[in-house]
């Protein structure tokens, strides 16, 4: 069976599925029963400085996106760091870490932006034991307000600054944890490897509004008929925080700084994509507050059943496989052609991939009698929307011609060989093939 | 209690209180909030639905499924109701394992249709316990139009004449309206006097006077309707039964199972129906799935179809054939009737076993008894009362199109009618038609 133990930064813990800072990560209580369901390590719930704690609403702080059948696809929160003492949560970590030495435990941190808090707090920290620490740059929400969390990770200056002093007064492991809610993740990733950050972590949650209620004209979470933005996670996200982590893992910038991916992961299959994107790990919050701790056995069952098919026999050999795919559109093999193929045994006749081409794509399949649909060539540009849109999986695929044949939609010879838009002939600034 | 399941011959009171009530509770529950959200996430919002195909009334199905799905039921009621004012009912009735969730790709691919039936039914009640009509009627056009027979076919032509603009006057034999569905349909498929009900709300719209106690033939003719107003339709049904041609027909306990049936569904109280101990029914349709299943419910201790042809040719459905196994009904094919013996009164039934050949059905001379103090007779319904002068085709009245008769101005549909199977779904759609027809000649449109 493969081995599913990890080394993320000479951390090591049983697998590769740590606890994401959040409310699963707040306390003793919960992180005793993470560990023993399974989960390999933890980011506790985020610390606040000394003295009285934040206070968070008390009303909803959640709201959702459902799929069919109330599957939870997106889940939006108002809540605030830890609402606990500084003293008892390092209290309770210290006895965590000494009562689960071979599991992860991590810090996430969030104080004010100036040295003397930093400072403060990193020692007593180093006290816990804990493994390593992860600085919340991330949270879009109440704290940014303060100053603290997204408004620090908007600011790559800050950002490296914070991480200098970390480094400066903590000699264990530091992971910069990096908000979406900015137009280009790999700023915030390079000013948190040029202040010396061992890692970075990513995403936090995106800036969001679920819904309005529309009776009472408020968005939800409603708080006595006013709502605010939350922070956006779960399954809808992943996308989002795939394509930051592969930007990251393919910059040449930032190339080799280690990763832990965080946002959507829900089953075995998301991480082993993040970890396949560069990640050397994933963190996890909202598949555990949907379904529980319990969720991890199928990740860590999904995982290994999968490498073990592949003949991957540690999680490092994973890690980046996919990262030299991801290229940029230009480089795109524009002499690739594929057709849409329909599987007329698996079809159900619904009839969907029919009107999705038809009304709002290339009119390439036919609706023939008796409800049997079928691709036309001479039209089809291989767009793959009949592939989304079919209800079920693999009915449609996209079929690759052979070189040497004649696509019918454009009369042209299929060619084996190479060719992107920059050397394209329609590219007004293509420079000449060799 | 004062009989049981054993008490010989023909009795009431045969069950304790409470199983009556259970028998002849709704047979499958309407769906809750939660559970039609569920049901409705199944559909794939089908393009060029084959279930809308399927539907004899063309329901925009995946569009009501839809509208269920992001909490308008009311909005997908109405989607229905346009199409089939007696949505409510088709919801129960409908064979919708041979019609529209035959068809749906669910089945296909998972061998479990969308529950269409029973998503419909919770649309059409949540609009209907408001106690909301969606339709309003278009300005008056003064043109008066007389419908014979209150049923699906003469209901649905009504109301769609009144929301043109039409004076409608409705005739019907019987002492209610509603035709079939308030004296033929399984009780347990229209319980809590639903019927009744949504005729009422159906007549919400304006426009239709109902005249019950009005036979055609005996109180009015049709060259007096004829005369007296713009356009007739005729929605009858079949009010007429096919005799058996057994010997021993006429003894004490042989009846007809639509008069069982419809005695039963106007009983007020079912524990005051005399059933028999052994019951046999003969025929192979929805009639005598109903009349056998509803003996077994009033407490026949042994009850039995006889249905002459194969279990692949029987008329009513998989599922109904199930549904009656599933109530304790024996179900005997290939054999029919011989003589029905007995003293006076019915006390055994003879019966013969049966091959299909090229020269048709014929017996193979091997017979059988089987006990039968109760037999009834569900071998098919036939035209009775049709006007003079009218032609007719194959037992029922010949039309062209939607609905048109050989005798100009008037239209015909339903059960009475050729063509279309007889179902209430058809009967309503052939109503709707031929409304529409007869106000598209009146307006010249
Ligand atoms: C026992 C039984 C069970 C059935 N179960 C189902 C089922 O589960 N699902 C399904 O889809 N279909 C079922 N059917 C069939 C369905 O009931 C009919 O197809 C449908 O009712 C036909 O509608 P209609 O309007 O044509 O006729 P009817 O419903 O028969 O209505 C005709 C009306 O005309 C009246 N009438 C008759 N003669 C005259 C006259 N001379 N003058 C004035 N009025 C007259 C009658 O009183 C009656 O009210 C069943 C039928 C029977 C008999
Ligand atoms: C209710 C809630 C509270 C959170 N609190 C914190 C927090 O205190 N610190 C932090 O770094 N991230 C916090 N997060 C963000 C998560 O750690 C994680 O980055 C995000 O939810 C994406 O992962 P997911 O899609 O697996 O949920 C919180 C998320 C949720 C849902
Ligand atoms: S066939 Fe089934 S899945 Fe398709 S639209 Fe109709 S109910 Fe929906």
């Amino acid at each position: 069976m493969a081995d599913l133990t990890t080394n993320f930064l000479g951390i090591k813990s049983p697998n590769p599925f740590w606890l994401a800072s959040a409310p699963p990560t707040d306390k003793e209580y919960n992180v005793r029963r993470a560990y023993d369901a399974g989960w390999g390590g933890v980011v506790w719930k985020t610390l606040g400085s000394e003295g009285p704690p934040v206070v968070n609403v008390n009303g909803p702080r959640y709201g959702a996106i459902y799929g069919a059948d109330r599957r939870l696809l997106g889940l939006n929160n108002i809540e605030l760091i830890t609402d606990r003492p500084l003293e008892v949560n390092l209290e309770e970590m210290t006895r965590v870490k000494k009562d689960y030495p071979d599991h992860a435990l991590i810090a996430s941190i969030m104080v004010p932006c100036d040295e003397a808090s930093w400072k403060a707090i990193l020692p007593r920290v180093a006290d816990t034991g804990a493994d390593g620490i992860e600085l919340n740059f991330g949270c879009p929400h109440g704290m940014s307000e303060r100053g603290m969390g997204a408004a620090v990770g908007q600011v790559p200056e800050y950002i490296q600054m914070v991480t200098e002093w970390c480094k400066q007064y903590y000699d264990r492991p530091v992971i910069v944890k990096l908000t979406p809610n900015i137009t280009d993740v790999r700023k915030p990733a390079r000013a948190a490897k040029a202040g010396g950050a061992d890692a970075v972590s990513l995403i936090n949650t995106i800036s969001s509004i679920t819904n309005v209620n529309l009776d009472t004209m408020s968005p939800e979470p409603s708080i006595d008929g006013k709502g605010s933005h939350g922070g956006y996670c779960g399954p809808a996200v992943k996308p989002i925080a795939l394509n930051m982590v592969a930007e990251i893992a393919r910059d040449p910038e930032t190339y080799g700084l280690p990763i832990s991916g965080i946002g959507g992961v829900t089953t075995w299959r998301d991480a082993a994509e993040f970890l396949s994107l560069g990640a050397g790990n994933v963190q996890v919050c909202t598949a555990a507050m949907t379904y529980g701790f319990k969720v991890v056995q199928e990740m860590i069952s999904g995982l290994s059943q999968w490498m073990d098919e592949k003949g991957y026999t540690s999680v490092d050999q994973v890690v980046g496989r996919a990262v030299p795919n991801v290229t940029d559109w230009q480089y795109l093999n524009l002499n690739y052609v594929a057709k849409a193929k329909i599987d007329q045994d698996a079809c159900i006749k619904c009839g969907r991939c029919y009107i999705a081409c038809e009304d709002t794509s290339h009119q390439a399949i036919w609706m023939k009698e008796g409800r049997v649909f079928e691709v036309n060539d001479a039209e089809c540009v291989a767009c793959n929307l009949c592939v989304d849109v079919c209800p079920v999986e693999g009915c449609i695929t996209m079929e690759r011609m052979e070189a040497g044949t004649t696509d019918p939609r454009t009369g042209k010879v299929v060619s084996d060989d190479y060719a992107n838009w920059t050397t394209h002939p329609n590219n007004p600034g293509a420079t000449a093939a060799e | 209690m004062t009989n049981s399941p054993f008490t010989p011959g023909i009795a009431p009171g045969r069950l304790r209180p409470e199983d009556y009530a259970a028998n002849f509770d709704d047979l499958h529950a309407p769906l809750d909030a939660h559970e039609a959200l569920v049901a409705a996430d199944r559909c794939y919002f089908c393009h060029d639905a084959p279930c809308m195909t399927a539907c004899p009334t063309s329901i925009d199905i995946p569009l009501f499924i839809r509208q269920i799905s992001t909490g308008t039921p009311e909005a997908a009621a109405k989607t229905i109701l346009e199409q089939n004012i007696l949505g409510g009912m088709c919801a129960r009735v409908c064979p919708t394992e041979t019609l529209c969730e035959e068809v749906c790709v669910r089945e296909e691919a998972e061998g479990k249709p969308v529950e269409i039936g029973r998503l419909q039914r919770y649309a059409t009640d949540t609009l209907m316990t408001q106690g909301v009509h969606p339709f309003a009627r278009a300005d008056a056009t003064g043109k008066r139009i007389a419908v014979v027979g209150a049923g699906p076919a003469g209901l649905s032509c009504a109301h769609r004449l009144a929301m043109k603009g039409h004076d409608v006057d409705l005739f019907d034999a019987r002492p209610k309206g509603g035709g079939l569905n308030e004296y033929g349909i399984a009780a347990y498929k229209t319980v809590n006097g639903f019927a009744g009900a949504e005729v009422d709300w159906l007549m919400q719209i304006g426009g239709i006077t109902l005249h019950t106690g009005k036979a055609l033939g005996a109180d009015l003719s049709l060259d007096a309707l004829k005369a007296g107003y713009e356009a007739v339709f005729l929605g009858m049904g079949l009010a007429g039964v096919n005799a058996l041609r057994a010997e021993g027909e006429d003894k004490d306990g042989v009846s007809d199972a639509v008069d069982f049936i419809a005695t039963l569904r106007q009983a007020g109280d079912v524990s005051s129906l005399p059933v028999g101990r052994n019951v046999v029914v003969i025929g192979g349709g929805m009639t005598a799935v109903d009349a056998a299943v509803q003996s077994r419910l009033l407490g026949a201790e042994n009850v039995t179809i006889l249905y002459r042809r194969s279990r692949d040719d029987m008329p009513a459905s998989r599922f109904e054939q199930d549904l009656a196994a599933s109530k304790g009904v024996r179900l005997v094919f290939n054999a029919r009737p011989v003589r029905v013996t007995g003293n006076g009164a019915a006390q055994a039934l003879e019966a013969e076993y049966t091959v299909s050949g090229p020269d048709g059905l014929k017996g193979t001379g091997e017979t059988f008894t089987i006990p039968a103090d109760q037999v009834l007779k569900a071998i098919g319904q036939t035209l009775q009362g049709a006007p003079d002068g009218v032609s007719i085709e194959g037992g029922k009245i010949a039309v062209t199109g939607a609905g048109r008769t050989s005798v100009a101005g008037v239209w015909a549909g339903g059960d009475c009618a050729g063509g279309g199977d007889d179902l209430t779904v058809t009967a309503v759609a052939e109503g709707r038609d031929a409304a529409e027809d007869i106000h598209t000649s009146l307006t010249g449109g």
